[in-house]
C-alpha cells in the first residue's frame, strides 16, 4: 500500500551488472518505499532473477556500474549475510536442498543468527519450537516439516512455503520473492500469498518478480514495472499486469523503443 | 637401503609380548607371526599399498606394551558410554579393565584371553584364520600379541538389537597396544557390535587392532567403528570379514582422531546370496592423515555389495581411499555400488581415491564412482543469505556432508554423539553462528 510520506527503503540507480563478462542489467532504475509492494515482471531473460540476485549479493553476479542505497546505505559493499541482518530477503526460485540438517535446525540457526545481528535476543530449541509453529500455522504447514532435512525431498509448493516460512522468521523490511509462484498449484498459491499478505506491513515492502500476472491477482501490487534487456522499459500500476496478460510483452518493447527514438 | 633398520624396528615391537598360553595351537599361531614379523618389514611410499601413506613418522619414535591395566574412575570414561549396550568391554591401553566391564546380552562377550579355552574349537576355526599376516606386518605384530581382545559369540538364532559396546581407552604416552576382536555370529543370529577408539591424552601412542568376524548362513552382523584417537596417536587395524550364504554384514567406519591412521576392511562373500554394505567417513585437519583400504570380495554368485566412503579434508591433511571390488569368475548376478565422495575445504587438502573394480563374472551389475570438490556456491549463498556467515555456512554444509554417513548408524545415542562431534569439529574455525561479518 502506498502511504504518504513513507520513507524510502530502497534506491537503485542506473544498476548495471554482468555474469561470467556477460552484462544483463543494463541501467536499472527502481525505488521503493516501505509498505508498498511492487511487481516485476518481463519476459524470460530479461534480467528480473539477475536483479533479484544482485540485490541479496549472489557472488556470480559483479555489479559493473551504478548505485544500490537501503536505507540510505550503500547496500552493495556489504556481504550477502549483512545484508540479511540489515533486513534484506531473497525468497529463491529455486530453494536449495540441504540433506543432513534438519530444517527445525536451520531456521533456528538463521533466525538467531539475524536477531543477534539485529541485537536482539536469540531463542533456545524450546521457545524457537513454539515461536517457528505459531508462524507455521500462517502457511498452513505440517509441523513434520521442522524434523525433515531443509527442503530435501520437498515438493514444489512445500519449498516455497519454507521459503515465506523464513521470511515470516527473519521479519525482513525488503523482501524480494523470485517467482515463488512458480510451480505452485492454485491451493498453494493461494496459502503462498495469504502468508505474503500477512507479513505486509507499513513497515516493510515486498518486491514480486514474476513472469505471471496469476499471483498477483491474490498480492495485489502498488506498482508493475516491466523489465526488458537489463532494465525497467515501463511501470505503472495493478491494471498494467493485466494489459500484459492480455496482450504479452511484444508491445511494451516496440513502445519503448519508440519513446527511445522519439527522445533522441 | 633401510631395509635393516626397518626390519630392527618391527624387532624392537616385539619386546614385552605376554606370557604363554596354555592352549598349544595358540602359542604356535603366535609364534608363527614373531616368525612374520621377523621377515616383514615396515611398509614404506614403496609399497604399492602403502603408496599415498608415509608412516616414517611412527618409526621415529618406540613404543611398549603398557604394563599392568592403568586404574580409571568411571567418571573418566562416561562420555563415552553407550546407553543402549547390553554389553560392554573395557579396554585400557589393550589390557582388559574387568571392572568396567559388563555383560547382559545372554551369550559370550568376554575377554579374548580367558574365552578362548572354554570356546576352544570354535574359536581355533577362526582365530587368526580371516586376518592373514603372512604379508601384513601389522597383522602379524598383533597376532604375536595374542591375548587381551573381544570374544563374542552369538549362538544360533539369538538376535541381539542392543549393541554390544567394546571401548578402548589409549591413556598412556609411547604405549602400544594390540586390541583383537573375533566376532562369531552363528547361523541365523544378529548382534550390533561397536568398536571404539578413544583417548585420555594427546601423546603419542601405537593401536595396532586386528578384527575378525564371521558370519554363518543367515547371520546379521552390524559393525560400527569409531576412530577417535588422539591428536599424535598412531593408528593401524585390519578388519577381515566372512561371510556365509545369506549372511548380512553392515558396517559403518569413522576417522575422525589420530596424527596418522589406516584402516584396511576385507569382506569375503564366500557363498552365495551375501549381502554387505560398507561405509565410510574421514574428517580430518592438521596434519592428519587418515587411509581406507577396503576389499569386497565377491567369490560366489548373487551376492550384494554397497559402499559409500567420504572424506572431508581441511589444513594440510591427506585422506587416502582404495576400495578395491572384486568379483571372481563364477560371481554371477553379483550387484555392486561403490561410491567415493570427498570434500576439501582448504587449499592443502588432499585426497588420494582410487576406486577399482576387477570383474571376471560376465553377467553382473556393478557401478562405481568418485567425486572431488569443493562446497556448492549455491548452497554457500543460500545460507548467508538468510544471515549466516561464510564460515558458519560452510560449516553447516560441511557437516550435512559427514552426517549422510553417520545417519547410518544404527546406535542413536552413538549417532548423536558423533552428529554433535562432527558438528563441533566443522565448527572449530568458528565459536559463534552469528560470528563476524
Amino acid at each position: 500500500m502506498i502511504y504518504q510520506d513513507s520513507k524510502t527503503l530502497l534506491a537503485v540507480r542506473d544498476l548495471h551488472a554482468t555474469v561470467n563478462g556477460i552484462e544483463i542489467l543494463k541501467g536499472m532504475d527502481l525505488t521503493v518505499k516501505s509498505g508498498e509492494v511492487h511487481a516485476i515482471m518481463g519476459p524470460n531473460g530479461s534480467g528480473k532473477s539477475t536483479f533479484a540476485k544482485v540485490l541479496a549479493g549472489h557472488p556470480a553476479y559483479e555489479v559493473s556500474g551504478g548505485e544500490v542505497r537501503f536505507e540510505g546505505n550503500n547496500l552493495l559493499e556489504l556481504k550477502p549475510e549483512a545484508r540479511a541482518r540489515a533486513g534484506v530477503f531473497l525468497g529463491f526460485q529455486y530453494p536449495i536442498e540441504i540433506p543432513g540438517v534438519a530444517n527445525s535446525q536451520f531456521l533456528r540457526l538463521a533466525y538467531n543468527t539475524v536477531q543477534a545481528g539485529r541485537g536482539k535476543d536469540e531463542l533456545d530449541p524450546l521457545e524457537f519450537d513454539d515461536f517457528v509453529r505459531e508462524k507455521m500455522k500462517l502457511l498452513e504447514m505440517n509441523p513434520d516439516f521442522l524434523d525433515r532435512s531443509v527442503n530435501e525431498g520437498f515438493s514444489g509448493g512445500e519449498k516455497k512455503r519454507n521459503e515465506i516460512l523464513q521470511m515470516a522468521l527473519l521479519e525482513p523490511k525488503l523482501a524480494i520473492l523470485d517467482e515463488t509462484d512458480s510451480g505452485l498449484d492454485i491451493d498453494a498459491l493461494r496459502i503462498v500469498a495469504g502468508g505474503v499478505n500477512q507479513l505486509a506491513n507499513k513497515d516493510n515492502a515486498i518486491v514480486l518478480v514474476t513472469h505471471y500476472q496469476r499471483l498477483l491477482n491474490y498480492i495485489v501490487p502498488d506498482y508493475v514495472h516491466v523489465m526488458e534487456s537489463g532494465r525497467i522499459v515501463k511501470t505503472g500500476g495493478k491494471e498494467l499486469a493485466l494489459e500484459l496478460e492480455a496482450r504479452g510483452y511484444d508491445w511494451v518493447g516496440a513502445e519503448a523503443k519508440a519513446n527511445a527514438r522519439v527522445s533522441t | 637401503m633401510n631395509t635393516a633398520a626397518t626390519t630392527s624396528y618391527l624387532d624392537s615391537l616385539l619386546q614385552g609380548q605376554p606370557p604363554a598360553s596354555p592352549l598349544s595351537w595358540l602359542n604356535q599361531l603366535r609364534a608363527n607371526a614373531v616368525d612374520r614379523v621377523g621377515a616383514l618389514t615396515v611398509p614404506t611410499t614403496r609399497d604399492e599399498d602403502w603408496r599415498f601413506t608415509d608412516i616414517s613418522p611412527l618409526t621415529k619414535l618406540s613404543f611398549q606394551p603398557a604394563q599392568g591395566a592403568a586404574q580409571l574412575a568411571a567418571a573418566q570414561f562416561e562420555q563415552w558410554s553407550i546407553a543402549e549396550a547390553a554389553a560392554r568391554l573395557v579396554f585400557v591401553d589393550g589390557i582388559y579393565a574387568p571392572q568396567h566391564s559388563f555383560n547382559h546380552a545372554g551369550f559370550t562377550v568376554e575377554n579374548l584371553a580367558t574365552g578362548v579355552a572354554p570356546h576352544d574349537t570354535a574359536v581355533q576355526a577362526h582365530l587368526g584364520r580371516h586376518a592373514a599376516f603372512e604379508r601384513n606386518a601389522f597383522a602379524a605384530l598383533n597376532t604375536a600379541f595374542l591375548h587381551d581382545g573381544a570374544l563374542i559369540v552369538v549362538p544360533r538364532d539369538m538376535a541381539l538389537a542392543a549393541p554390544v559396546h567394546l571401548l578402548f581407552i589409549a591413556t598412556r604416552k609411547h604405549a602400544a597396544s594390540y586390541p583383537r576382536c573375533l566376532v562369531i555370529a552363528e547361523s541365523g543370529s544378529a548382534v550390533t557390535v561397536v568398536e571404539d577408539f578413544v583417548s585420555l591424552q594427546n601423546e603419542a601412542y601405537f593401536t595396532n587392532a586386528v578384527t575378525e568376524m564371521a558370519l554363518a548362513g543367515n547371520a546379521e552382523v552390524h559393525h560400527v567403528r569409531v576412530q577417535r584417537d588422539g591428536a599424535e596417536a598412531f593408528h593401524f587395524a585390519n578388519c577381515a570379514v566372512s561371510l556365509a550364504q545369506a549372511s548380512r554384514y553392515h558396517s559403518v567406519s569413522v576417522a575422525l582422531g589420530a596424527r596418522i591412521s589406516r584402516h584396511n576392511l576385507n569382506v569375503l562373500l564366500a557363498a552365495e546370496g551375501a549381502e554387505c554394505s560398507i561405509d565410510g567417513l574421514a574428517l580430518i585437519d592438521g596434519a592428519q592423515l587418515a587411509d581406507t583400504h577396503t576389499l569386497i570380495d565377491h567369490a560366489l554368485p548373487q551376492g550384494v555389495s554397497r559402499q559409500l566412503h567420504k572424506c572431508i579434508v581441511d589444513g594440510a591433511a591427506r585422506a587416502v581411499f582404495n576400495g578395491n571390488i572384486m568379483v571372481r569368475a563364477g560371481a554371477q548376478r553379483t550387484d555392486s555400488s561403490q561410491s567415493s565422495r570427498n570434500l576439501l575445504l582448504s587449499g592443502k587438502a588432499r585426497v588420494d581415491t582410487k576406486p577399482q573394480l576387477e570383474i571376471f563374472a560376465d553377467d553382473v551389475k556393478c557401478a562405481h564412482g568418485a567425486t572431488v570438490g569443493q562446497l556448492d556456491v549455491d548452497e554457500v549463498f543460500y545460507l548467508k543469505s538468510r544471515g549466516l556467515s561464510d564460515t558458519a555456512a560452510r560449516n553447516l554444509l560441511t557437516y550435512a556432508f559427514g552426517a549422510e554417513v553417520i545417519e547410518r548408524i544404527p546406535v542413536a545415542s552413538l549417532r548423536k554423539r558423533l552428529e554433535q562431534a562432527v558438528m563441533a569439529q566443522t565448527q572449530s574455525a568458528a565459536p559463534s553462528a552469528a560470528g563476524q561479518t
